[in-house]
């Protein structure tokens, strides 16, 4: 039960983290490889501290890493950030698994009844 | 052990291989009577569907309508696209989390193999918005932890 809280903890970060076009296009960017921040900031007629700021709630939400070279802060979508593929495959997949080994037991039971009443019932 | 496939196609696409130990108008029939899909078109142990409607022609409708007895529960309509009993079948299907996502196409196969028969079945992957909305409506009712009960299915068997 906690486990399920702190996961829906972590896609409210998430989902909060997404909802704002600005920063969707700044993953957008990063799914293009590493960029700074300065980098990141040319395309939007911002601020750096507002870029700072949406790159804060990225880095928050576990969707980029940043890394310290020199003066600078690269950015990076983070690894686990694409993940959510897999994690969707994974809950399809034992969706699927469960509903398909209910439906052996319906068909063997189908079968079974077959037997007992002969082939024209 | 697992007779299932699970496999993407690019990024657009999934598809699932399954084998059943029933000729293929059995396991077709499974999956277009709403008596039967009802019996085991389920999710996560604990959960049954009070509606099923499906009117197993093209043109018809489809109606899926889950609850976990306790107040939760989602939906899912479609429409039937094409019938070819018991080779195939065509259908899309939405799931409402309440929102609609976007329609999902997907084509079933069913083919003889031994005495048996092998299902395929071809969907759309849903864009990464949906993934993540269908993720956290299985979070939030609290699926990831009833399916490992699912692996207790043994017991059920037991009763059936």
């Amino acid at each position: 039960m906690q486990v399920t809280q702190s996961l829906d903890r972590t896609l409210d970060r998430t989902f909060a983290a997404l909802a704002d076009p600005t920063r969707r296009k700044i993953l957008a960017r990063l799914a293009r490889g590493e960029a700074t921040v300065n980098e990141l900031a040319e395309p939007f007629a911002i601020s750096q501290p507002a870029i700072s700021r949406h790159i804060r709630v990225l880095s928050e939400a576990g969707l980029i890493v940043q890394r310290v070279e020199g003066t600078k802060r690269p950015c990076r979508l983070a690894p686990d950030a694409l993940s959510e593929l897999e994690q969707y495959l994974q809950m399809l997949r034992r969706a699927l698994e469960g509903n398909y080994r209910r439906l052996d037991e319906l068909l063997a039971k189908q079968t079974k009844k077959k037997e007992t009443k002969g082939e024209n019932p | 052990m697992s007779k299932m496939t699970l496999t993407t196609e690019g990024d657009t696409h999934v598809i699932v291989t399954r084998r059943f130990a029933a000729p293929p108008e059995a396991v077709f029939r499974a999956h277009i009577d709403p008596e039967l899909i009802r019996q085991w078109c389920l999710g996560p142990d604990g959960w049954t569907m009070p509606v099923c409607v499906n009117e197993g022609k093209p043109g018809g409708k489809m109606r899926y309508e889950w609850s976990n007895g306790k107040g939760g529960g989602f939906f899912l309509t479609g429409e039937i696209l094409e019938v070819d009993p018991p080779r195939r079948m065509v259908h899309v299907e939405r799931m409402h989390m309440p929102d609609p996502s976007p329609d999902n196409h997907v084509v079933t196969t069913f083919v003889a193999d031994g005495s048996g028969t092998l299902m395929t079945m071809r969907m759309s992957l849903p864009d990464a918005a949906t993934r993540k909305a269908m993720l956290s409506t299985g979070m939030e009712h609290g699926m990831e932890a009833s399916y490992a009960r699912l692996e207790r299915l043994s017991g059920w068997k037991a009763a059936a």
